[in-house]
């Protein structure tokens, strides 16, 4: 015979659940996760180069971990900064999920790490539904890409624990407007923090870097309106893409099947890979790891 | 383009209910999609009937229901409706500290309908020769 049968089960739940049990593990072992959100060619890369070099410095434990559809040109560059850098090729799929990353991170990341960077494919679009288990939500433009991006892209600047602006070097000449731009953000996201940065002249430069670790020492991250939905019934719908609400809403859904692409192959993993362009220093530490469907 | 990883989720987890309940098939899938969920409905059906195949989801009707994204400002009454791109600093006294989605976010599975029965039951228009 024929029924209709109630299911009320978010669809992102099996995702959100992960990303949950990875932020409780990762917390736990005091490891906070920061999620880089940004168009391609935004400058994710060059500010992560210089923040990442900056901890070093600092002698705060960092690791990063790129995700590109292809080439391993961007953890190249990042471990050059002599930080641990894992290189995920998604094969075409746009974005990241957290069971994914988990599986990554799993073997690789040094157990004394306080901040992972988890720079996620260069799309505004597709990352920006999927939690990552991060504590910080950072999203990036360049002064080049227009002051509307935030209203063009609402669910990736109105999720957004920060706002980086980048490329501030050449502000000028492509006649950034500031405060168009920052109102725009103030539009979609009312009271995040807008960051101007130059990966070039160093304008800005650490204040990524303090921010994750003030995050890290329980300091609170800006909650978004648009991540504070508020549920109405009683049983909640388990969609808590909001990091500011950590309620893991375990409702019975999805488990065990494996929806997505992410099965690990673990081909064309070259792990210790040494791309060591400035020798002195310890093993960049690169790994590839391709992504198959 | 990450509407085929939210169509094979839809999928995967209908299969699983149905699989649950004993379905053998499945008609047609009652989905809710909020304004801000960042997903092209469009899309989402195009994909979505790709995922179905060679499941027990194969031909079954996507319907999506859309939902308007409204907030509530804590100091001022009534609600609005946030639009797109959203406006959601509060239009009556500009502020947003006490600002509150109350929809928009949905990507929800709402309903699903299924034939069930014994192992084994028609689900097509017996052909006469076989009466």
């Amino acid at each position: 015979m024929c029924r209709v049968v109630d299911l009320r089960q978010a669809v992102l739940a099996k995702n959100d659940e992960a990303a949950q049990v990875l932020r409780t593990e990762l917390t736990a072992r005091g490891t906070t996760v920061v999620n880089l959100l940004s168009s391609p060619g935004s400058g994710k890369t060059a500010l992560l180069e210089r923040e990442l070099l900056l901890a070093r410095e600092r002698g705060v434990a960092v690791a990063a971990l790129t995700a590109d559809l292809a080439t391993e040109n961007d953890a190249l560059r990042l471990a050059r900064s002599g930080v641990p850098v894992k290189q995920v090729l998604t094969d075409g799929l746009c974005h990241l999920e957290a069971a994914m990353l988990g599986r990554h991170l799993d073997g690789w990341l040094p157990g004394d790490t306080r901040l992972l960077f988890v720079e996620n494919v260069g799309n505004l679009v597709c990352p920006a539904g999927y939690d990552l288990g991060e504590s910080l939500r950072v999203v990036l433009a360049s002064v080049t890409e227009g002051e509307d991006k935030p209203l063009k892209y609402p669910t990736a600047f109105g999720l957004a624990q920060l706002v980086v602006v980048t490329k501030t070097d050449i502000a000028r000449a492509v006649e950034f407007d500031e405060a168009a731009f920052r109102a725009n953000v103030e539009q979609v996201n009312p009271g995040v923090e807008v960051v101007l940065t130059s990966a070039r002249a160093g304008e800005g430069l650490g204040v990524l870097l303090d921010r994750a670790l003030a995050v890290g020492a329980g300091g609170g991250a800006h909650a978004p309106v648009m991540a504070r939905q508020q549920h109405a019934e009683a049983h909640g719908h388990g969609h808590g893409h909001g990091h500011a609400h950590a309620d893991a809403h375990g409702h019975s859904h999805g488990h065990g099947h494996d929806h997505d692409h992410d099965d690990d192959h673990d081909h064309a993993r070259d792990e210790g890979h040494d791309h060591d362009h400035d020798g002195d220093h310890e093993h960049p530490h690169v790994q590839t790891v391709a992504q198959t469907r | 383009m990450h509407e085929m990883s939210i169509a094979m989720a839809v999928v995967g987890q209908v299969e699983e209910a149905a699989r649950a309940g004993g379905a053998h098939a499945v008609t047609s899938v009652r989905l809710q999609v909020g304004e801000l969920a960042g997903v092209v409905p469009d899309a989402l059906a195009f994909c979505f009937e790709l995922a179905c195949a060679g499941t027990v989801l194969e031909g079954a009707e996507l319907v999506t229901e859309s939902v308007t994204a409204r907030a509530r400002c804590g100091s001022c009454p009534g609600t609005w409706a946030v639009g797109m791109p959203p406006e959601l600093c509060c239009p009556g006294c500009g502020r947003a500290t006490d600002v509150e989605l109350l929809s928009g976010r949905e990507l929800e599975i709402l309903s699903v309908r299924w034939e069930d029965g014994p192992a084994g039951a028609p689900t097509r228009e017996p052909i006469p020769e076989e009466a």
